[in-house]
């Protein structure tokens, strides 16, 4: 086998996060008002939510997008806003059709007008498994592969922080578990935000898990787990933390 | 079945109902030719329809193009402008309130008698399906495209995202357009050699009708019948090449 490619360092420190009184007013409910959440530099953070919370409102207000009634103080720990050092990767995929799949890989550097790092791109692919469809257009490929492209594209914009929106949910159990490590290995050194409504997954992935819960909702932050993500889902401490998790949701007393 | 056999059948069945109707309503050849009377014609005149039906395909194709041009530029004039829209919209939905057939002679009596007015009623005649459906496709890029161009670029470049984005994105819109156009066209240049000229189809129809040449108007119709279904199977086919990405679903389009 040939040596894999060593993915390029994080320019300068990682870069933390606070956002300040963040508030979300949507049909006259106040989903959340005056919440704070932290994201440690070069941390993998989890936010866990049942749906409808707003926790996909709290991540496209990290990263930069606009939605209806969101606001909010956001700045990186050197008091600098965050345009421009963001990665976002959503739940669908959106690999643009027309596009082969590194095409899409270096949709980025096309947009800014930049020339395409295209060894740089094949690196990544070949990182995510996929060396051998660069060339395939995306609805050619499983929705597995499709989101491993989908991760090379955030990958290759290399920013200090990636946010993450359900990125796994719509796929088959398997293929999640190995998306999720490969993801924890491809992210070290990043700032990551995760936002899922499985607690498996927050557990597996976890350096800091947050819960967000309530209406208007709070964010809390659960005690850190042993060892290094990916956790494996039997080990004991995973399981303690499920249970005490689901209590939070309120799911079980 | 194959297409070709199932294209003879259709042409045997429409013939058979044809040669029937003469038979039975024992209507005289002036009224309705029988259809060897009308493939003679075909043959007699074979190079004087050829040379009417080059005069409308010329119009066809000169109209469809100058009527994408203006279409497409229209649609992304009302995609990206709101002042184009207050005025824009207004005039495109009048521009379908009034019938061709009403301004016909006025474009006529203004562009005389030549292709020129001809080109300019089949570029009416589509403007409106080109302009609406890639307006509409420029509309509906998909919003999750947006953002993620949005974070990619945080600065605002909207010609960047249009470029990479929300103009392939409402392709398969316009073509949805192209291929209504490609239906619709021959009825404006056809309708512009009724109304005044000296060429085309049209015109020879007119000119066999008012001599009592019947045989010869049926024979100019299966031309242009010809010429616009090969129009639009030229068009249909070209799309499907140019936007393989972008197929349809086998269950409502497969014929064979």
């Amino acid at each position: 086998m040939s040596p894999v490619p060593v993915l390029p360092a994080i320019p300068g420190p990682p870069l933390a996060v606070n956002l300040r009184s963040a508030q979300l007013v949507y049909g006259g409910l106040t989903l959340f008002d005056g919440l704070d959440l932290d994201l440690t530099g070069g941390c993998f953070t989890c936010l866990l939510g049942s749906s409808g919370i707003g926790k996909s409102s709290l991540l496209r207000l990290l990263a930069g997008l606009t939605a209806i009634g969101v606001s909010g103080d956001l700045r990186g720990d050197d008091g600098l806003p965050l345009t421009g050092r963001v990665a976002w990767m959503a739940q669908q995929d959106l690999l643009l059709p027309w596009l082969n799949v590194l095409d899409n890989v270096t949709l980025g550097s096309r947009l800014r007008g930049e020339r395409p790092d295209r060894p740089r791109a094949l690196n990544l692919l070949a990182r995510v498994g996929l060396a051998d469809a660069a060339l395939a257009r995306p609805d050619t490929l499983s929705g597995g592969m499709r989101q491993r492209a989908a991760l090379a594209r955030t990958l290759m914009e290399d920013r200090p922080v990636v946010l993450m929106d359900e990125p796994f949910s719509g796929l088959d159990a398997l293929t999640r578990l190995r998306l999720q490590a490969l993801a924890a290995e491809l992210l070290i050194g990043r700032t990551v935000l995760l936002v899922t409504h499985d607690p498996l997954e927050a557990l597996r992935l976890g350096g800091h898990i947050l819960v967000m819960s309530g209406r208007p909702a709070i964010v809390q932050t659960l005690p850190d787990l042993p060892g290094a993500p990916p956790r494996d889902p039997g080990d004991p401490a995973v399981q303690a933390a499920y249970r005490a998790i689901l209590r939070l949701l309120e799911v079980v007393t | 079945m194959s297409a070709i056999r199932r294209g003879l059948a259709t042409l045997a069945g429409v013939l058979l109902t044809w040669q029937m109707i003469i038979v039975i309503g024992e209507l005289p050849p002036y009224i309705l030719p029988n259809p060897w009377a009308v493939a003679a014609s075909l043959g007699r005149n074979a190079g004087s329809l050829l040379s009417h039906a080059s005069v409308t395909t010329l119009e066809i194709l000169t109209g469809m193009v100058l009527g994408t041009m203006l279409g497409s530029g229209t649609a992304l004039a009302l995609g990206y402008s709101r002042r184009a829209r207050r005025w824009l919209l207004p005039m495109l939905i009048a521009s379908q309130a009034i019938p061709v057939f009403a301004i016909a002679p006025l474009l006529v009596l203004w562009l005389g008698y030549g292709m020129a007015s001809k080109i300019a009623m089949t570029l009416l005649i589509i403007y409106f399906p080109v302009t609406a459906n890639f307006y509409d496709g420029l509309r509906h890029v998909p919003p999750g495209w947006l953002d993620l161009a949005r974070v990619m670029l945080p600065e605002s470049r909207r010609w960047a995202v249009l470029r990479h984005i929300a103009l392939p994105a409402a392709l398969p819109a316009l073509a949805s357009g192209l291929r209504i156009a490609a239906a619709v066209a021959p009825i404006g240049a056809v309708l512009g050699e009724w109304v005044g000229s000296s060429a085309g189809l049209g015109y020879l129809m007119l000119h066999a009708n008012s001599r009592m040449q019947v045989d010869l108007m049926f024979a100019a119709l299966v031309t242009l019948a010809t010429l616009a279904v090969g129009l639009y199977f030229a068009v249909d086919a070209a799309l499907k090449r140019l936007l393989p990405w972008h197929p349809a679903n086998p269950e409502t389009t497969e014929t064979g």
